[in-house]
């Protein structure tokens, strides 16, 4: 994928997501079509922990099946750095394993919110852009 | 027979084992894949040995998961 494009809505949203969440990792899954963001899936951090996020199984596949019933794609699997850049960890690149996911990464380690999309292959993460449009 | 894979139909041998299934569909780590059948998440310890029939609907999609910078 070249570029992920996330409407300011759905950023928006995902801040949000990631405030209220502080100091635990948020998570998520951003489908649709294209590289253009056009649904935001908010998951359960399982791990409840400020250093590692764990998505829950059966709300995967409720995602996946939503997502496809709406004719969406997963574009990125997300989650959010509350105290840390947004660069992959060693364990980020180590668990990327959903083939042709972008991998976005929130930091909220500055007074801005950072946002950054990754494809991570063979162990090597490529920072890909991520546009955010306005709706 | 015909099997729905990931909302795909696809043509199958019959007794398919769901680690037969994944070789099939190239997953390269199935210890870190979660397995659907029939909207029934299976434990890792029966894909040896669950076999699919005709018609069955099987979802698989893998670990999502990471942390912080380290």
């Amino acid at each position: 994928m070249s570029q992920l494009v996330v409407g300011k809505e759905i950023l928006e949203q995902m801040i949000a997501q990631a405030k209220v969440a502080e100091p635990i990792e948020a998570c998520g899954i951003l489908a649709g079509n294209a590289g253009r963001v056009e649904k935001f899936y908010e998951m359960t951090n399982v791990d409840k922990s400020s250093t590692h996020f764990t998505m829950e199984p059966s709300e995967q596949f409720s995602v996946m099946k939503d997502a496809r019933a709406n004719g969406l794609e997963l574009l990125a699997i997300y989650h959010s750095h509350p105290l840390t850049p947004a660069r992959p960890s060693q364990e980020d690149i180590r668990y990327a394993l959903t083939p042709g996911a972008t991998y976005v990464i929130l930091s909220l380690k500055d007074d801005e919110p950072v946002i950054k999309g990754f494809t991570i292959e063979n162990g090597t993460a490529t920072e890909v852009p991520v546009e955010v449009a306005e709706e | 027979m015909k099997i729905v894979v990931n909302g795909e139909e696809f043509e199958s041998k019959d007794g398919l084992t769901i680690s037969e299934l994944l070789v099939e569909q190239e997953v390269k780590m199935p210890d870190m894949v979660s397995v659907e059948l029939n909207g029934e998440i299976l434990k890792r310890s029966v894909f040896e040995t669950a076999s699919l029939n005709e018609g069955d609907k099987v979802e698989f999609l893998y670990f999502m998961g990471g942390g912080q910078w380290d």
